[in-house]
Formats: structure tokens, C-alpha cells, sequence
């Protein structure tokens, strides 16, 4: 069909133009390329960090070096060479441009697709803001709106050091350096990241997506993230954007984790558009990212919700651990794998506590030569008593050359609890796509609206301000798949 | 004017002839009425006007306001004011009716270039708009044909052509599991849709509908072809006697 053949080079000249629209950097400061113990302390001087610090990352380091890389995933990528990466480059400033005519006209349509607002439009692009808009200062009356009731809310190396006892205290207390051959790496060499702490009975007064939407965030390479919500504390927090990223980092490992503490409830959204790279994959972002909550309090709930569709390589499993009894955990995840993409990702819920509660509501979409992988694990530790599961698996495939797989595992040790599993496979129908055309709608939008039909249930989870734009991003990410 | 004309179309789907040289003129303000037993081709005929996938012709034309349709994808055909209400409408799990009827609504806007409709804008008229045809609010929040009974899904139908205002609707037995109260509302519906420049082309296989719909043609269509052709006499003619006696004096 003549109008996909041009989506297509439309796609196609964006993704190239990517490059152009993100690499006009100043000035780097970076440290010489590879690993050992130099760079780990150079990093931490150049952090300014207190020495035990520096020692939880050297020993980090030395159990790194006797890891092996985990294989199990079904990803398939050329070995990375450690040796052959920077650990540490200071932020770089963007050239700032002085109106929204300077940016790629390409980059805004895309922008425009989503509907991004303007002034958020020039934000991304690195355009100045004007007056009407100083995101310096709306930052600003957001961080006292925070620190009037007591939030925490910094970049990670902020925290340690002028919070030194709660992170001392929490980081690496929900996923152990060694859990994986990258948190390992993470645990040794990590720059960025946030840090949130919410005091006793503290509803956060505002989701911090909002705050990020105004302040430029600085994703890099080995982010670190600790989230502590104390009794009857409520955080909603979102990461990540619509918009597409481009970073020239191809290896990417985050390490996140969540402290729920008695009654208290932490919402974590994630909406994933890394570079997917070309239609081979090339040059795209490599995604390995340990996330993991642990409701430590009773009646406490984590739900993890994602819109995964950027990425080459995606490795992403966020799970609960459910310790408080009564506590629940939730994952709603939906991934999109287009062209050469590879997604493995999945949740593991490990049930510890009595009445314990998950929920799994999962739906991959592949197109193209993808490949997408559900894994999930469900743990009823012994004393789980009455712990309950649900899990909802539905894979949907477009075309015939990409490939969707449910790996679910179950270990139950506890008679009566319950633990269901629900999977589904279909084809996008060809009754509802030309039941949609016959109205009017062309492949792309028909195609757009039944996947995002498809996803309704873990759309809905997303805050309301980003659902529309995500909505929006599953149509684009399918570009080109149908016709 | 003739809106569509089709010339001797032929068509076969997995190398079985279903279309076998079937011709059809249907000219502005005109109402065409399509009979015939099961298995003839109706649907057949309705998705190659439609332009659905696999239903190309073997040979024959059709035109759309002289437009040569063969080439043009089903959007294509629809941009064009070409509707087509489905004997068996598609569910679309998690798509909200209400979404989805903007959503064609405002593309249709946009074909003909006329201004998009606000989303507040849109749910007044909508509510307006079905509201006529006996839909409530409460339906149009559920997913589209997602567990709408038999009569939900043919109004709503009926509620996309409304929306639509399309130059030519081929209604594919719509009538089919409608009571009679329900009948009357969806005929209502179409008649008040009917003006001098568009055209409908209602297939069915039961006169009572042609009490409601007036047609000013009545076609009977037999093993892929249209085999006779008259007035509204012919509607109730086949609906006393039956297809046999006009089968059987063709063959
Ligand atoms: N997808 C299909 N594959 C094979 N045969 C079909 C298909 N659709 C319709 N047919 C056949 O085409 C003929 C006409 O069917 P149809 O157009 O549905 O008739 P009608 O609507 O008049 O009842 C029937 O013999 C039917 O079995
Ligand atoms: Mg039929």
C-alpha cells in the first residue's frame, strides 16, 4: 500500500535524523575507558562520596569479577566488552537552541504525534523556555511543595550525603549486589539515579512524574533508584518518556528498588522509548534493569505498570517481594517489539507473608522480526498462608516472521494457596482491522486502536496525564508493521 | 447521476466462483433492495464493494462516482462515502464505542476537510445522534459489539452510518434479529439518513423490511448473479411464492 511504504521512509528518515538531533554535545568530562579500581574511585571522588560508600562499591566490584554473564534470557546479542566502555562522563550539556525552528522537523512531528505540549516539545528538544514557562522555577515551587511535608526527593548522589543513614540502610537491601551479573556491575559503578523518601502517613501532595516532566532528567547509563515509603505513606512515580531517547551508551542497567513499609502504597510507572535501532537492531539500546519492590509492612502494596516499546534489547523483570502479611503486589506490562527488537521480561511475585495478594496482567505485541518473551515467576514460600494469584498472559502477533513465548514458572509450597494462570496467543484479526478500514480508519490508526484495545487493561493503570500520550506511542512504535 | 455501477463481476474465492457476472447501477436518491436464498453471495458481493482482502474481482468493474474502486484500499472505498453495515458485526475487545466513534467520526472530518470535532462537542451530538436510534449512554460506554446483543450491534450500525453520512449504504441483513419494535427504529433511522444524493442498497431476505424501507428497485440474486430485477411488487411477490418459481423459470 502506497500510504505504509511512506510511513515506512518516514520512520525510517526520523530514526536517522535521531542521531543528528541528539548528538550536538558541548563538553565531556569523562574518565579513560574499562574498569578496575581507579575508575570505581574516581567516580567516587568525583561524587564526592564518604568512604563507605566507596567501599560497598569496591566490594561490589570484586564479586562482580567473579560473575558470570546470566544466558538465560531468550536475547541473542554480540558478547559486550567491559573493558571497552566509559563508566563515568560528567552530564553533558545540550547545545541550547533559541526556538523550535532550529529542532528537526522530524523530531517535532514525532513530538506532535504524541501531543506534547509545546513548551514540553522545546524542554526535550533543548530549546530555551520562555518566561511563561521557567521550568526552573515551577522545579523549584515543586521541590518546596515536597519538602513542606517532609518528601525526600533527590538525585541519588545527593542523598548520599546528606542522607547517609537511610540510604545506608536501604540500598542493596532489596536487590543484593550479587543478585545479577548487572546489578553487580550497577552496585560498583553507578552515577545517576533518584532518591525518594516518604515520612510516616505522607501522601506525596503530587505524582513525580509531574516533576519530571518539567525538569529535565538526566537518564544515564548505570541509574540507581531507591524508593523508601514509610506507614501509611503514598508515592506515585513515574520514569522514563514518551518521547523517544536516544543515548550513544548502548548498554544501559538500572538497578531500582522499593521499600513499602505497614499500610503504605507505592505506585511506580515506567514508559520505556529507548532507540530500537535500525531494522536490524543496530545501534540500538541494550536494557538490562533489575527492578524490585519489598513489601516489608503489613497491608503495604507495590504496582509495577510499563509500556516497554523502545530498545533493542530489552531484560526487565520487576518484581515484589510480599513479606507483610496482607500485602499485595501488582504488575501490569505491556511490550512492544517491532523490526529486529528483542524483548525477555516478566515479574516475579515470591509470596512470604500470610493473605498475600499478586496480580499479573501481561500483553506483548510483536511485529516485524521480533521477538517477544514473557517470563514470570510465582513463589509461595512456605507460611504463606491463603496467598493468592492471578496472572493474565495474552501475547498478540502481527505478521507472520515475529514470535511471542510464555515462560511462566510456579513453585508453590503451601496446600491452600491459590495461584491461577491464564495465556492467550492471537493474530491481529483481519475481521477487526477491516472492520476499522471499512469506517474509515487507515492500517496504522485500526492497527493502533486494537492493539491499544488489547492493552486497555494496563493502560488504565498508567497515570491519566500519560496514558493518552502512551496510547499514542503504541500506535508509532507500530509504524510499519501493517499494509 | 449513477453513484455505483457494477459491471459483470466475477469472483472467486479458494478457485471457487461465488460472483458470476453480476451487474448493478444504482443512481443517487435510489433505494435498492437485494434478495435472495442463503449462500447466493450477498455478503460476498458487499465485502468486494468494500474492498476486503481477498475479495479482488476476476474480471468486471465497479466505479464509484466514476472512480475506478479495484485499486482503492477499504479506507480508500470509505473516504469515498462508501458504508457498509455488516450482517455479522466484529467485536473490538477494549476499544470503548465512544472512542471509536470519534475516532471515525473526526477521521471522516478530516477526509473532507471540514473541522474536528471537541471531545464535548463530540458527545453532544453523539448522544443526540443515538439518543434517535434508542441507544443509551451506558451501551456507548462498553467495548465496541463487545456482548452487545444481535439488535445493540445492528443499531449501532446504524449509529455509524449516522455518524458517517456516507453517499452509499449497502446494509447486509440488517433486519436479521431485530423484534419488530426494533425494526421500526432502525428503519427510522435509515429513512431519515435518505435524501436525494445518497443511495441505499438493503440486503435481506425478508419483505417486512421493505414495508419500512421503501425500495424503489428490488433485485433477486441467485448463484452469484442477479437473475431478475423489478418494483416493490417483486418483494412481496417472492415473500408469497417463494425464490423457487423465479429460479426455476431462469433455469
Ligand atoms: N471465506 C469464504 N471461504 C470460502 N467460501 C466462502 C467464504 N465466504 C463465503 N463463501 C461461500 O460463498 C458463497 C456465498 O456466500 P455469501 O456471500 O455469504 O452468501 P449470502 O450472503 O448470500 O448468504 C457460499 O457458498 C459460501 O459458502
Ligand atoms: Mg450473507
Amino acid at each position: 500500500m502506497v500510504a505504509t511504504t511512506e510511513t515506512i521512509n518516514q520512520v525510517k528518515t526520523t530514526t536517522d535524523k535521531y542521531k543528528y538531533g541528539f548528538s550536538t554535545e558541548i563538553e565531556v568530562d569523562k574518565a579513560p575507558k574499562g574498569l578496575n579500581e581507579d575508575i570505581i574511585r574516581f567516580i567516587s571522588q568525583k561524587k564526592d562520596e564518604p568512604k563507605w560508600m566507596l567501599d560497598w562499591r569496591l566490594e561490589a566490584f570484586k564479586k562482580w569479577k567473579r560473575m558470570e554473564k546470566p544466558n538465560w534470557a531468550k536475547v541473542s546479542f554480540p558478547d559486550i566488552d567491559f573493558q571497552d566502555i566509559y563508566y563515568y562522563a560528567a552530564p553533558k550539556a545540550k547545545k541550547k537552541l533559541n526556538s523550535l525552528d532550529e529542532v528537526d522537523p522530524e523530531l517535532l512531528k514525532t513530538y506532535e504525534k504524541l501531543g506534547i505540549p509545546l513548551n514540553e516539545q522545546k524542554m526535550l528538544a533543548g530549546v530555551a523556555v520562555d518566561a511563561v514557562f521557567d521550568s526552573v522555577s515551577v522545579a523549584t515551587t515543586f521541590r518546596e511543595k515536597l519538602s513542606e511535608v517532609g518528601v525526600i526527593f533527590c538525585p541519588i548522589s545527593e542523598a548520599i550525603k546528606n542522607h547517609p543513614d537511610l540510604v545506608k540502610k536501604y540500598i542493596g537491601s532489596v536487590v543484593p549486589v550479587t543478585d545479577n551479573y548487572y546489578t553487580a556491575l550497577n552496585s560498583a559503578v553507578f552515577t545517576d539515579g533518584s532518591f525518594v523518601y516518604i515520612p510516616n502517613g505522607v501522601k506525596c501532595p503530587m505524582e513525580l512524574s509531574t516533576y519530571f516532566r518539567i525538569n529535565e532528567k538526566n537518564t544515564g547509563q548505570f541509574e540507581r533508584t531507591l524508593i523508601v515509603v514509610e506507614d501509611e505513606g503514598y508515592v506515585s512515580y513515574l520514569e522514563g518518556c514518551t518521547a523517544p531517547q536516544r543515548d550513544e551508551n548502548q548498554l544501559h542497567a538500572a538497578v531500582v528498588e522499593l521499600v513499602a513499609m505497614n499500610k503504605s502504597q507505592i505506585k511506580y510507572s515506567t514508559v520505556q522509548n529507548w532507540y530500537p535501532g535500525d531494522e536490524q537492531g543496530k545501534g540500538g539500546i541494550y536494557n538490562f534493569v533489575t527492578k524490585r519492590g519489598k513489601c516489608l509492612g503489613e497491608n503495604s502494596k507495590i504496582s509495577w505498570t510499563q509500556v516497554e516499546t523502545g530498545s533493542s534489547i530489552t531484560w526487565k523483570y520487576p518484581s515484589c517481594i510480599l513479606m507483610g502479611d496482607n500485602s499485595i503486589g501488582e504488575f501490569y506490562s505491556v511490550a512492544i517489539t517491532n523490526n529486529a527488537q528483542q524483548a525477555d521480561t516478566g515479574t516475579k511475585m515470591i509470596h512470604i507473608g500470610k493473605n498475600t495478594k499478586s496480580t499479573i496482567i501481561s500483553k506483548g505485541i510483536s511485529a516485524g522480526k521480533s521477538q517477544n518473551t514473557y517470563r514470570g515467576q510465582v513463589q509461595i514460600q512456605k507460611g504463606a498462608y491463603n496467598a493468592r494469584n492471578f496472572t493474565q498472559c495474552d501475547s498478540l502477533l502481527i505478521g507472520d516472521t515475529c514470535s511471542a513465548h510464555t515462560v511462566p514458572y510456579i513453585n508453590q509450597h503451601v496446600s491452600n494457596a491459590k495461584v491461577e494462570h491464564e495465556a492467550t496467543t492471537s493474530k491481529i484479526s483481519e475481521d477487526q482491522l477491516f472492520y476499522c478500514m471499512q469506517r474509515g480508519l487507515d492500517a496504522e490508526q485500526a492497527t493502533s486502536m486494537i492493539v491499544n484495545g488489547f492493552c486497555k487493561e494496563v493502560m488504565k493503570e498508567l497515570p491519566m496525564e500519560f496514558a493518552v500520550e502512551a496510547q499514542k506511542l503504541i500506535g508509532i512504535s507500530l509504524e510499519g508493521s501493517v499494509g | 447521476m449513477a453513484i455505483l455501477e457494477i459491471k459483470n463481476a466475477e469472483l472467486s474465492i479458494d478457485n471457487k466462483k461465488i460472483l458470476k457476472g453480476l451487474s448493478l447501477n444504482v443512481n443517487e436518491g435510489e433505494t435498492h433492495a437485494i434478495m435472495g436464498p442463503n449462500g447466493s453471495g450477498k455478503s460476498t458481493l458487499s465485502y468486494m464493494l468494500a474492498g476486503r482482502d481477498g475479495y479482488e474481482l476476476d474480471n468486471g468493474s465497479i466505479t464509484f462516482d466514476n472512480i475506478d474502486l479495484t485499486p482503492l484500499s477499504p479506507d480508500e472505498r470509505s473516504n469515498l462515502g462508501l458504508f457498509l453495515a455488516f450482517q455479522y458485526p466484529v467485536e473490538l475487545p477494549g476499544v470503548s464505542s465512544t472512542n471509536f466513534l470519534r475516532e471515525i467520526f473526526n477521521s471522516r472530518k478530516k477526509y473532507l476537510g471540514e473541522n474536528e470535532l471537541s471531545h464535548l462537542d463530540f458527545i453532544k451530538f453523539l448522544r443526540k445522534v443515538a439518543e434517535d436510534l434508542s441507544i443509551k449512554d451506558e451501551m456507548l460506554k462498553r467495548y465496541v459489539n463487545f456482548g452487545f446483543s444481535g439488535g445493540e450491534k445492528k443499531r449501532f450500525e446504524i449509529l455509524q452510518m449516522a455518524l458517517l453520512n456516507p453517499k452509499i449504504s449497502v446494509l447486509d441483513e440488517t433486519d436479521s434479529g431485530l423484534d419488530v419494535d426494533a425494526l421500526k427504529i432502525v428503519s427510522e433511522g435509515v429513512n431519515n439518513l435518505k435524501d436525494k444524493k445518497n443511495a441505499v442498497v438493503v440486503i435481506t431476505h425478508y419483505q417486512r423490511l421493505l414495508d419500512y424501507i421503501k425500495p424503489d428497485i428490488v433485485h433477486i440474486m441467485s448463484d452469484g448473479k442477479i437473475i431478475k430485477s423489478g418494483d416493490a411488487d417483486l418483494a412481496l411477490y417472492i415473500e408469497k411464492n417463494g425464490y423457487s418459481e423465479i429460479l426455476n423459470e431462469k433455469s
